[in-house]
């Protein structure tokens, strides 16, 4: 089944005009690939669609109080403008999204430009802080959107608290654009630390590693990063392993949060201290999964999991010819390893195992259409998912099959 | 008064038939019907309505939750879910023709594990007991409602409750990791689970607030936190309440995240002094409240910085704990706030809008304004730094005037706030208090797409009817 990489894209410049092509594309029964700019093609089933719709022409910051802690960004706005923004008056996006361009950009490597802020909502990819600090969707304060039937639907609003009414922000960040395609979206952000440290243990086993992460995210010393590279030689020079435990805090205060957070781990290993300088590119690099670095080929996962069990799930993929890497304290597992449908089903086997989940971020397109990219529903829930789909867009014109087969 | 539906004729006579339906499902020492011992679930924390249930369920298990909701569904019987019925907005309101279907029952805590920094607590579980449960060692759980010594999980999930600590640690919906949701048709899903985020549609983020509309929870996995070290708090009176304002906005632009940033205007600081003796500044027409959390080193450092901003809007009164006692008797007065203006006035509404920090000026004078037309007193406590208003609105519950005059006034100024850009409710839910005003916010395009969503829950319409929905859409 090959993907669509080429179809009729319209990329309006305004709601309006983008909430008429849908609404006609209802009208007609015409389905429609939702997009951005492609960063993430592959994240997801291959979706059949002669046209597409992309939001990746509605662009530009509409609304920033930082004394208010909000920022609102039209959907196509990539998220490195939104993030010098911030910068300026010293914030930043609490949930750091990741960059995964490299990763799930479309097979034939054209996106159409930087990750947008819509992309990061629709798909809730969070970075490193998730563990400490909450996904992306925690963030959504409120959303403009078109549903499958062309209309314009609010939800949420510029406030910090609110609970008015369905919160649909959160249903539709993660809902990859199948229940109505982002137009506007209002996040909270943080002011940004003054100084960033990391304490790096290197030669630990994994499952020892989680335990010294749990031991950091357990302590009142403010962890908000916690991870565990397999083979740290890459990031970090030779030593083996490398576990990662994040301080972000006002620079006077990093020297007692460092000592406190080391004499705590003391029983887990030696730790090295990394600056400032020193941790920015490492943790971009944790965020964006470049110790996956996959060929041409390759698939790339993702699975969810209580943190104790990521080490076991990391090691079951290790056994089929996977590697990966841990973060948010274990409960994230990345991996990569041949695009073969032994690879997938190792990925659902760990999964199934852990009682969590799994996403396929990248495989061959026949693969990604043959098996589940994301855990199946129980029959109960996978009604609700198609009766709540109807609710937005009755015709399922919108991203069909993106996320569940038939869906 | 706010209208309520007439209950359907035809089920009012299946009366017995229906209790001993229930009862052959669940049994008979979990189902109630006798009059005087349905009284105590006539109303909520909203006790100005009151509706005599038609029966009361309280189920042990989440098997007889089930059989009970599948039961009402097949048979077009209206439930209303309760869990400690604390509900300010009316969100746990029964109804004649209702069968109320309680979880206080289900109250074991099923597992707590520090490691994976979770727990797995049945619905009815105080939000306070599962902070007590693991307070030995250190951890909390942080949304702190301020019914939270008897409020329930359940209603957490169901409200998306916050508290005056959610700055920091976020309201309900961002320290959960999965429910156990039965459904009408009485099948019981898990939703999230031990682990972050969801692979396909976010239920777990759906159903958090969504007030008993599209099911109803049982088992719920939290997230616990450790504390901080140390906290401690200051107090800072100032003359004019926009000045007030200006400190709280120069407070967060100097990237200092308070844990908590409570304001109180000139009428709550009096009854609050007056009931607490806190020593809260009389002449004072804004008061702030300000937690720091950390080592007793960063403390001071973040108490200096604070100082040194409220410095420049010449504060009337600045006063900063040394002690954790001290911190207490700060923070005596605003916690003894709702109970303080009830000596004023034995009646008073606590409403919950929520507007952007910086229309605060704007709002206060507002709400001053629709005081003196509506000719009843005013008054406001808030958390600052989130915008959330609770302005306490006191009337004379023995004359209905009074009382209508002060739903109005509510009704205003939760108007006030919307047209402020903010919301109509930041804690308290909508409940039937404010269901009418949901137009307000929401245009009918809104509406119908909420309503498509719920009818894919509940497609009889039967769960907490006349809801959070304008009544004519229910």
């Amino acid at each position: 089944m090959p993907e669509l990489t080429s179809p009729a894209v319209d990329a309006p410049t305004s709601e309006a005009t983008l909430a008429a092509l849908v609404a006609a594309a209802h009208a007609a029964g015409t389905p429609l690939a939702v997009w951005g700019n492609r960063t993430k093609a592959a994240f997801g089933r291959p979706v059949q669609a002669a046209g597409a719709v992309s939001a990746r022409a509605l662009t530009g910051i509409t609304l920033y109080s930082p004394a208010e802690l909000v920022v609102s960004a039209r959907a196509g706005t990539p998220v490195a403008d939104i993030e010098e923004a911030l910068a300026e008056k010293g914030q930043h996006l609490v949930a750091e999204p990741p960059d995964l361009s490299a990763i799930c950009g479309p097979e034939d490597g054209m996106a159409d430009g930087k990750p947008t802020i819509g992309g990061a909502v629709a798909c809730n990819l969070s970075g490193p802080r998730r563990i400490a600090l909450g996904a992306m969707r925690d963030q959504v304060l409120g959303i403009r959107a078109v549903n499958g039937m062309g209309e314009v639907i609010t939800s949420g609003g510029r406030v910090l608290k609110n609970v008015t009414g369905l919160d649909l922000c959160k249903l539709l960040s993660g809902s990859r654009g199948t229940l109505a395609v982002l137009t506007e979206v209002t996040l909270k952000v943080l002011p940004a630390p003054e100084a960033t440290a990391t304490l790096v243990l290197r030669g630990l086993g994994a499952e020892a590693a989680v335990s010294a992460l749990s031991a950091g995210l357990g302590s009142p010393f403010g962890v908000t990063g916690a991870a565990f590279l397999p083979d740290g030689a890459a990031l970090l020079g030779p030593g083996g392993s490398a576990t990662l435990l994040r301080i972000e805090e006002f620079a006077d205060f990093i020297p007692y949060r460092t000592d406190s957070l080391s004499a705590l781990l003391a029983s887990h290993g030696r730790a090295d201290r990394l600056d400032t300088a020193a941790s920015l590119p490492l943790w971009r690099a944790v965020r964006d999964a470049v110790p996956l670095a996959p060929s041409t080929g390759e698939g790339v996962w993702r699975l969810s999991v209580r943190p104790s069990a990521g080490a076991r799930a990391l090691a079951a993929l290790g056994e089929a010819g996977l590697r990966g890497f841990l973060d948010w304290g274990g409960g994230l597992v990345w991996a990569a390893g041949p695009g073969t449908e032994a690879s997938q089903r190792a990925v659902m086997a760990a999964a199934g195992a852990a009682a969590g989940v799994f996403w396929t971020m990248r495989a061959p397109g026949p693969l990604r259409a043959a098996l589940p990219v994301v855990p199946d529903e129980v029959p109960a829930l996978a009604a609700l998912s198609r009766r709540v789909k109807a609710a937005f867009d009755p015709k399922g014109i919108l991203g069909p099959g993106r996320v569940f087969a038939g869906l | 008064m706010l209208a309520m539906p007439e209950p359907k004729a035809e089920i009012l006579a299946r009366r017995e038939e229906i209790v001993a339906a229930l009862v052959a499902r669940l049994g008979a020492g979990n189902v109630i019907a006798e009059p005087l011992r349905l009284k105590p679930y006539e109303t909520d924390g909203f006790t100005a309505y009151r509706r005599v249930p038609l029966a009361v369920v309280l189920p042990e298990t989440t098997a007889q939750v089930a059989a009970a909701l599948k039961y009402c569904h097949e048979n077009g019987i209206r439930v209303v879910p309760r869990a400690a019925g604390t509900s300010l907005s009316g969100g746990a309101l029964p109804l004649e023709d209702a069968v109320v279907i309680g979880v206080a029952r289900m109250n074991a805590i099923l597992e707590v594990d520090y490691a994976d920094r979770l727990a797995r607590v049945q619905a009815g579980v105080t939000n306070i007991a599962i902070t007590r449960a693991v307070e030995g060692d250190g951890f909390f759980y942080a949304p702190d409602p301020s019914s939270q010594l008897a409020c329930m999980i359940a209603g957490n999930v169901a409200m998306n409750s916050g508290g005056a600590h959610c700055l920091k640690y976020g309201v309900t919906a961002n320290n959960l990791l999965g429910v156990t949701m039965v459904t009408v048709e009485g099948d019981i899903l898990t939703l999230g689970g031990d682990h972050l985020d969801a692979a396909g549609f976010d239920w777990l983020g759906l159903i958090t607030g969504s007030e008993g509309q599209l099911g109803i929870v049982t088992e719920v996995t939290v997230r616990i936190l450790r504390a901080a070290e140390g906290a401690r708090a200051m107090l800072v009176g100032f003359g004019a309440t926009d000045v007030a304002g200006q400190a709280v906005a120069d407070i967060i632009a100097s990237g200092i995240i308070p844990v908590a940033l409570e304001f109180m205007d000139r009428p709550c600081i009096h009854a609050c002094e007056a009931f607490a003796h806190a020593g809260y500044p009389l002449d004072a027409e804004a008061l702030l409240i300000i937690e720091v959390e950390g080592s007793t080193e960063e403390q001071d450092a973040l108490l200096a910085r604070l100082q040194a901003i409220c410095a420049r809007h010449a504060p009337s009164t600045m006063r900063v704990a040394a002690t954790a006692e001290e911190s207490l008797a700060i923070w005596k007065g605003r916690k003894g706030a709702f109970g303080a203006v009830g000596r004023i006035s034995p009646d008073y509404l606590c409403m919950d809008g929520t507007i952007p920090p910086g229309r605060l000026p704007e709002a206060m004078r507002g709400i001053g304004a629709l005081s003196e037309q509506y000719g009843l007193q005013v008054a406001n406590v808030f958390h600052a730094g989130d915008g959330n208003l609770h302005p306490l609105i006191m009337y004379d519950a023995n004359d209905p005037a009074s009382f209508d005059r002060a739903e109005a006034l509510g009704a205003d100024i939760l108007r006030l706030c919307v047209a402020l850009g903010g919301c109509l409710t930041g804690e308290h839910g909508v409940g039937i208090e404010k269901r009418d005003l949901m137009s307000a916010q929401f245009g009918p395009v809104d509406l119908d797409q909420q309503k498509r969503i719920k009818t894919a829950f509940d497609p009889g319409w039967i769960l907490n009817p006349h809801k959070v929905f304008p009544l004519v859409d229910a």
